[in-house]
């Protein structure tokens, strides 16, 4: 856990209003564990005055520029331009300067190999979920449903697939795979492996209907969360979530940041849990 | 003007404040460092001036609901809702931790009544790790007490009466910028015995999501702070400056070390770092090495010097 000052190594759309943004980044093929984020700063003047938190989609190493240099250590994250933030964020070039603080939170726990895992990601909510995938292929059976509102939202299923996972789109609008919710591909896939154990991220109402389905079947769920963030380190209480047990007179707030992002379904209030589904910190 | 002699190579950076000694007067805003332990991977806390810590109250408190904070042109709005974990529990596992770092720990503190405000003084008065208490009349993002204190003279003049008989730590009154004459206020907290001000806390305001027509806080008003507030707050250290004799700590928009400047030429003899520590969690410790700098480059011997330096 450190600040990184270091360079864009390169930032790409790769569907509209998605972006895909590489980084040096020494060190974090060691530290970094699926379900993980890292507060960005964007540039060093303002706007914007915060960082953002993002998730980590991957970890790798690229070649050097030259054969006597070592490997390029490299992170990857996927954002969706929201706001102020990323819209800057979406004209970064090759060499400029930004800001990593991470690798944070505490990242799924992987479970056991024999379990069969369910990913169920919405939207830009599919970016932590590459790096459980790529952990989890090798010993477990692994299948994704990813859903978006147009065929725009879904990104990198390829990728999950070149993994050896199992994937299957949905959109609202039928603009690729099923038309309909994720949440119903969902409710298909655990009535065919009902020993599945489930791992989510997405928009908050994505992410209860998921709770809801998986708490009345009784299957493991994790889920990660996003919400506003100012620090990322557990001192602003901006990103607070409601944990199970809390009420008004004994109330139970979680930090997001450091208590997540990623918690056992059974760990939060889902009875009026109020989260913020915006993906970046900050305004828009 | 402070005419550059020759470079100084070891300025003096310690700042003494009701009876403290700072070893620079550069340390954290309450609620923006935690209780110190969520920043000790990024700066080195032996570094600083002090650690103030998150406002305790008398009972563990829930803060608002969500969205709690948003971000504004070149600041942020916060309504957290002075969200902690009760005194008690902040005695018992929170000021342990800071014991072992070599920088004195100046704990915020506040309170719904005269009384719980006098109470929580008490209970911290006997805790030996404890170099002073700021006590907090000036949060807008609570229904009760807080700012209530701070905007009438009267009853800011009142429960600090009672605060210093409840104990002999050095009391630094934390006050509002939300006023008509903050020279009134600190007239009348100085009056009551206060040993130092610090000022300012968050300015309120309001921030609108126009395409839900909702505004952007669960608490529909929160305390605005970061670099857009700065100016304000240099004017009303200024003027609290000219009007009492206690030390004051300057507040507001500080992120780098000519922000600092500002408030220390004005009279401040120390400041506190907010909302920066958010965007770069060594920020203090860049600001601390860049007053150095700047003594150094202007032939300042002792910071000290600088402060109250103003010309008009």
């Amino acid at each position: 856990m450190k600040n990184l000052k270091t360079v864009v190594l390169s930032n790409q759309e790769i569907s509209p209003g998605y972006f895909r943004m590489q980084i040096l980044a020494p060190g974090y093929n060691k530290l970094a564990k699926p379900g993980q984020f890292v507060m960005f700063r964007v540039q060093r003047s303002l706007p914007p005055l915060l960082r953002r938190p993002f998730g980590i989609f991957r970890v790798g190493f690229m070649p050097a520029d030259c054969d006597s240099m070592p490997p390029k250590e490299f992170i990857e994250l996927i954002y969706k331009v929201v706001g102020s933030g990323t819209e800057i964020m979406q004209r970064l070039h090759q060499g400029d300067p930004v800001e990593l603080l991470g690798p944070l939170g505490n990242g799924f726990d992987l479970g056991v190999a024999e379990e069969e895992k369910i990913l169920v990601g919405g939207g830009i909510g599919l970016v932590p979920l590459y790096m459980l995938a790529e952990r989890m292929v090798a010993t477990s059976k692994v299948r994704l449903l990813m859903g978006g509102r147009t065929r725009d939202d879904i990104i990198t299923v390829t990728e999950f697939e070149r993994l050896g996972v199992e994937t299957y789109v949905s959109t609202e609008d039928g603009s690729l795979g099923d038309e309909g919710l994720v949440t119903q591909v969902l409710e298909r896939k655990l009535d065919k492996y009902p020993k599945s154990t489930v791992f989510a991220c997405g928009p908050m109402p994505m992410i209860k209907a998921v709770q809801k389905i998986c708490f009345e079947r009784g299957i493991p769920l994790q889920v990660s969360l996003e919400a506003l963030m100012a620090c990322g380190v557990g001192a602003c209480l901006g990103c607070v979530v409601k944990g199970a047990g809390h009420t008004e007179v004994e109330p139970r707030y979680l930090c997001t940041c450091t208590s997540g992002p990623v918690f056992a379904a059974e760990d939060l209030d889902w009875g009026n849990s109020e989260v913020s589904t915006v993906v970046a910190g900050g305004c828009k | 003007m402070i005419k550059p002699t020759e470079k100084i190579l070891q300025p003096k950076m310690a700042v003494e404040i009701a009876g403290i000694k700072l070893k620079n007067p550069v340390m954290p805003a309450s609620g923006t460092f935690g209780y110190g332990e969520e920043y000790a991977p990024y700066i080195n806390l032996n570094q600083l001036g002090a650690v103030v810590t998150k406002g305790t109250s008398l009972n563990p408190k829930a803060g608002n609901n969500t969205p709690r904070i948003c971000e504004t042109v070149s600041g942020m709005l916060n309504a957290i809702g002075l969200q902690n974990v009760g005194v008690d529990a902040f005695i018992k596992d929170k000021i342990v931790y800071l014991e072992q770092f070599d920088t004195p720990v100046i704990v915020n503190f506040f309170g719904n009544t005269q009384e719980e405000y006098g109470e929580v003084a008490a209970r911290l008065n006997d805790v030996p790790g404890v170099a002073a208490l700021e006590m907090n009349i000036s949060c807008p993002n609570v229904k009760h007490g807080g700012i209530i204190f701070g905007t009438d003279p009267k009853a800011a003049f009142a429960a600090v009466s009672l605060v210093r008989k409840r104990t002999t730590k050095p009391l630094i009154v934390k006050l509002t910028p939300n006023v008509t004459d903050i020279q009134i206020t600190a007239r009348a907290t100085e009056d009551a015995g206060a040993d130092a001000l610090s000022l300012i806390n968050t300015l309120t305001g309001m921030a609108v999501d126009v395409k839900t027509r909702r505004p952007r806080l669960a608490n529909t008003i929160g305390g605005l702070s970061g670099p857009a507030i700065r100016p304000i707050a240099v004017r009303l250290v200024h003027q609290v400056v000219q009007a009492v004799q206690v030390p004051v700590i300057g507040i507001g928009g500080i992120s780098r070390a000519m922000d600092a400047l500002e408030f220390l030429i004005v009279g401040a003899k120390a400041v506190q770092v907010g909302t920066a520590n958010f965007v770069d969690p060594n920020a203090m410790a860049t600001i601390i090495a860049g007053l150095e700098d700047f003594c150094q480059e202007e032939g300042i011997a002792d910071i000290n010097d600088l402060i109250g330096s103003l010309e008009l």
